[in-house]
């Protein structure tokens, strides 16, 4: 028999109330604007927009103060409202080698044509809290320089590309499968595994990169090149015959070069893993990059044997608000399923206990068998 | 079709118009007077297109994730359909572009857009990439070499 329960209306009501006042805060503050979130907390809103795998800084801002600044919280916000869009059309591939630049660094060579150009960035800060965080101070804007007319940056994996050094990009305008539109199948290609891990969690990507670091998988990496900047987003128009440029969104790329492969017929070379994720997330794009190279495994006659070569493990998990789901569904009401395992096991208290006595009462039964 | 005779000027006009703030973009828009009403074909309506990268920058190409979109069409009375597709939720910004995009196609009008819209928002787009570019140069490394030991 099943008897539904219902109940808890005015308290779900009321914890919802309780939760908009908690977000709040207390009302002598000044509430956080959307442009403040935006801009002052634009790499929360980055993250957001990444893994929610929709680019709108103002609908991802407004999802962090939704969340009270649970980004994965926001992330789910924002993936529900992606929901409700329909798509208009695909972009032509943005080019990240007519990036403008705001961040690029090689780990590979010093003197790299186009330079280093280290950017707002944290390294080399000491990582102690600033005890001007306290105020609202005046803060100097960015110093400038003067751009020598031809300064152009080229990618690095080119520069070694040219020396047959470094496996090429195999360019090709095949249509990309789209894990949002059809089921996933394994084994998947390339392209849908960097659709997963653009919008797979920071987190566990950092881990499972770091994992390929420390022996799991080794891919002995070495950064070629993290480039942060603004590239054009080019549509095809039917309506007008031609391409227009919408807008331009940021992104950072990572090459990775890793280890060298050879075959017969092959020179060794150096294989590539690839990161790109919206906005300004080195540490993503990094992750994103080890992973990628990682699950190239069978391209190079690598053995599986490490979860971050596993693409099944890595595409199946990657996501948080697939986790989070499942993971947090265990705190709504199990009541009956709870019950049913609750009454197994008294019946085999209970059938123990008989068996028990029985085994007193018949001492003799047993030692016949 | 006398708008893909010129595609060039149509396209760097659009291009002009998406990269432009809406603030300014709108304030030039009213500065240009009374316009020929145009009436709405399609939209303004919010929607997604897929943003996609190339696997290693210039490989296969996968679909690296969404963005918001705008897009909206109108019709002059004297027949001319402007069209606009810009990143963003902005509705007003779409309406008036698209409207800008029809108007463009007369030749009384033309010139009057480019000089009074499409190139303030170019010099603005300009600006606003030099300022970019320059902060982003002065945080180039410099290396030197550190003389050691004895000649």
């Amino acid at each position: 028999m099943y008897v539904a329960v219902k109940g808890g209306e005015a308290a779900i009501n009321n914890a919802h109330r309780l939760m908009a006042d908690r977000r709040r805060g207390d009302r002598n503050v000044p509430g956080l604007t959307i442009e403040q979130i935006a801009g002052q907390l634009a790499l929360a809103v980055d993250r957001v927009m990444a893994e929610g795998s929709l680019y709108d800084p103002d609908l991802a801002a407004m999802a962090v103060r939704q969340a009270r600044g649970d980004l994965i919280e926001a992330i789910f916000l924002l993936r529900a409202y992606r929901t409700t869009l329909p798509r208009f059309n695909n972009s032509t591939p943005i080019d990240t080698a007519t990036m403008r630049i705001e961040r690029r660094v090689s780990a590979t060579y010093k003197d790299i044509p186009g330079g280093q150009l280290l950017g707002p960035t944290f390294d080399y800060t000491h990582r102690l809290i600033d005890p001007a965080m306290t105020e609202d101070g005046p803060v100097e804007p960015g110093h400038r320089r003067p751009v020598e007319s031809d300064a152009c940056a080229p990618r690095v994996t080119d520069i070694l590309n040219g020396e047959g050094l470094i496996e090429p990009d195999v360019f090709s305008n095949a249509e990309p499968s789209d894990l949002t539109r059809e089921p996933t199948e394994y084994p998947v290609d390339r392209d849908l595994r960097l659709q997963a891990l653009a919008r797979g969690d920071e987190g566990f990507l950092l881990a499972l990169g770091y994992s390929t670091q420390r022996g799991y998988g080794r891919t002995h990496p070495f950064v070629g090149e993290i480039r942060i900047g603004m590239v054009d987003v080019e549509i095809d128009m039917p309506e007008l015959g031609f391409a227009v440029t919408v807008g331009s969104v940021r992104v950072t790329e990572c090459q990775m070069v890793s280890q060298f492969k050879g075959s017969a017929g092959v020179k060794p070379r150096f294989t590539r893993g690839y990161g790109l994720v919206f906005g300004h997330s080195e540490r993503k794009a990094m992750a994103m990059s080890l992973v990628d190279r990682a699950l190239r495994a069978d391209e190079f006659d690598e053995q599986r044997l490490a979860p971050a070569q596993d693409e099944e493990f890595v595409l199946e998990h990657c996501d948080n608000v697939q986790s989070t789901g499942f993971v947090e569904h265990l705190k709504l009401p199990h009541y009956v399923d709870f019950q049913a395992e609750l009454d197994l096991l008294r019946q085999l208290h209970e059938d123990t206990t008989t068996a028990t006595i029985d085994d007193d009462q018949a001492p003799l039964s047993e030692a016949a068998q | 079709m006398s708008s893909s005779i010129v595609p060039t000027k149509r396209k760097r006009m659009l291009d002009a118009f998406a990269a432009c703030d809406p603030v300014l973009l709108s304030e030039r828009y009213h500065a240009l007077g009374d316009l020929p009403a145009a009436a709405p074909v399609r939209g303004p309506e919010i929607g997604m297109i897929m943003l996609r990268g190339r696997a290693g920058g210039g490989g296969a190409p996968f679909n690296l994730g969404e963005a918001s979109v705008t897009r909206a069409s109108v019709k002059l009375a004297s027949g001319e359909v402007g069209h606009s597709l810009i990143l963003g939720r902005n509705a007003r910004k779409a309406q008036i572009v698209a409207h800008l995009d029809a108007l463009a196609q007369r030749s009384e009008w033309a010139p009057r857009i480019e000089q009074d819209v499409v190139q303030p928002a170019l010099a603005q787009r300009d600006a606003e990439r030099k300022r970019q570019a320059e902060e982003t140069e002065a945080t180039r490394v410099d290396f030197f070499t550190m003389v050691r030991g004895e000649d």
